[in-house]
């Protein structure tokens, strides 16, 4: 028989455990709900710079007419021998399968390059801790994007390679607040490697987050660059129905809305694409020589913000389910403590009156 | 009043600016341009510089780098990868990364180090002249 004084311990240990994950809970809707507006304010730039580019395609000769080859060096199909894979986690755990799922996400794709050589941009401290104990860092590394330095080089070159898969840049800490600039960094040092032919694509892991339900595990391909406006995605995954259920359980709970952030998408989607001649202030050539590594920029800094929704997302749930679980267990220890309670009082009774009995 | 067309600034971000303007005057990268309502349609890349527009609420500056425009008659659009107004501007930082540029300027070997140190020291200078503080 268990003792009452136990259970009654138990059960306000579990009481505060509840209240912490409810606070977590709570705190991840908010910050989910931030990133939201973030990631929808940042709609109508990309949507906007693809449009332009869009336009450009049609006014510029991207392929040379002699030799059919590409005339901007991100739009050239190389062989690929030499990848860069860009994985995005998160920096913190308690967020369900969120990090485990990235994880292998990436190792399912490295598996199935396996025998190129593959450089790793870790992005996030638990894909970072974890790509760290299982394969070696380079000798050389691109310079954290935690860093507040304007010049991200990666300095030195063809030396020798740790290993096929190696861990080519670390960048933890900078999901707190995810900023244009950063993605920008990431992007120039990656086309800096592309052109320099120093690797010949260049994917992207990470959490697709459309809204709490729609959410994917995709791998994308960034370099070269296939079809301007569409994502080259070669990896994906979606959410199964009974995670979709949890998660919309969450959101509902947490009063987070779920409509997908797609409303703004047509108000950028006139820019630069009137049925009028423009005045190129600069040769068209020009222009799209300048967009495109902006295009590359763009797509890093979606990959991260979409990425930091979808954590918040999945500690909401995984919170939201904790917080349930608890209260079950209060349910059920409430009720073993009132039936141990009730089992003494009866058992007190039985003694009086077969004391007074004896008497 | 006089005619107005539509003037947005919109960085990655956020949209800075959505006003009705009754002109603007944006850096290109061959110079400033100066846009009246019925502008010719044009597309141009931005230089780093500083943006003027005027509305209902007087005159406005902002400090712009990396981007490009596209000028409608009735609607002039500024994507830039930054965009700030002069109260938003951290002058302690910026004199930081002044400093900064100063001495890459100063150690610099090879010509495209010479570019970015230039490149870094102009956009330093532009957003303290925005700022009010040169």
């Amino acid at each position: 028989m268990a003792n009452i004084l136990d259970i009654r311990r138990r059960i306000r240990s579990v009481v505060n455990t509840r209240q912490i994950t409810k606070a977590m809970k709570m705190v991840s809707a908010a910050k989910l709900r931030r990133t939201q507006d973030r990631a929808l304010a940042a709609r109508p730039y990309a949507q906007m710079l693809t449009n332009v580019l869009k336009s450009l395609v049609s006014r510029v000769e991207i392929y040379d007419p002699k030799t059919g080859e590409p005339k901007h060096p991100l739009l050239a199909q190389r062989e690929e021998s030499n990848i860069l894979l860009i994985v995005v986690t998160g920096d913190k755990g308690l967020a369900g399968a969120f990090n485990a799922n990235i994880i292998k996400a990436a190792s399912r794709f490295l598996e199935s390059k396996a025998g190129k050589n593959i450089d790793i941009e870790a992005v996030g401290r638990k894909g970072r801790d974890f790509l760290r104990r299982r394969y070696p860092v380079a000798p050389v590394q691109t310079r954290s994007l935690a860093e507040e330095d304007e010049m991200l080089e990666p300095e030195g070159q063809g030396e020798e390679r740790a290993g096929a898969i190696q861990i080519a840049g670390e960048h933890v800490g900078i999901l707190g607040k995810v900023e244009f600039s950063q993605a920008r960094r990431l992007a120039e040092a990656v086309i800096a490697r592309y052109e320099r032919q120093e690797i010949d694509s260049v994917y992207v892991a990470f959490n697709e987050f459309k809204s709490v339900i729609a959410q994917r595990l995709v791998v994308e391909q960034i370099l070269p660059i296939e079809q301007i406006g569409e994502a080259a995605v070669r990896q994906a995954e979606e959410l199964s129905e009974e995670e979709k259920k949890k998660a919309k359980a969450a959101a509902v709970s947490a009063g987070v809305g779920m409509r997908k952030a797609e409303i703004l998408a047509d108000e950028g989607g006139q820019f630069g694409t009137s049925q009028v001649d423009y005045i190129y202030e600069q040769p068209p050539e020009e222009l799209f020589r300048v967009l495109l590594p902006k295009y590359v920029g763009i797509q890093i800094f979606r990959a991260l913000m979409e990425s930091v929704a979808a954590e918040h997302a999945a500690r909401m749930t995984a919170m939201d389910a904790a917080t349930n679980n608890a209260t079950d267990m209060i349910d059920s220890l409430t009720l073993a403590m009132n039936r141990a309670r009730q089992a003494k009082i009866t058992k007190e009774i039985i003694e009086i009156v077969s004391g007074a009995a004896a008497m | 009043m006089a005619e107005v067309f539509q003037f947005e600034i919109v960085t990655p971000e956020k949209r800075v600016v959505d006003t009705a303007a009754t002109e603007a005057q944006i850096p290109g990268k061959n110079g400033y341009l100066g846009v009246l309502p019925g502008h010719a349609p044009l597309i141009t890349e931005l230089a780093v510089g500083e943006i003027t527009f005027r509305s209902d609420s007087g005159e406005q500056r902002l400090a712009v780098a990396s981007g490009f425009a596209e000028v409608l008659p009735d609607k002039v659009t500024v994507l830039a990868e930054t965009a700030e107004r002069p109260e938003e501007i951290n002058v302690e930082r910026v004199r930081k990364a002044k400093e900064r540029a100063e001495q890459w300027l100063a150690g610099a070997q090879t010509e495209a180090d010479v570019e970015r140190a230039l490149d870094a020291l102009h956009r330093a200078e532009v957003r303290l002249r925005v700022a009010g503080k040169s």
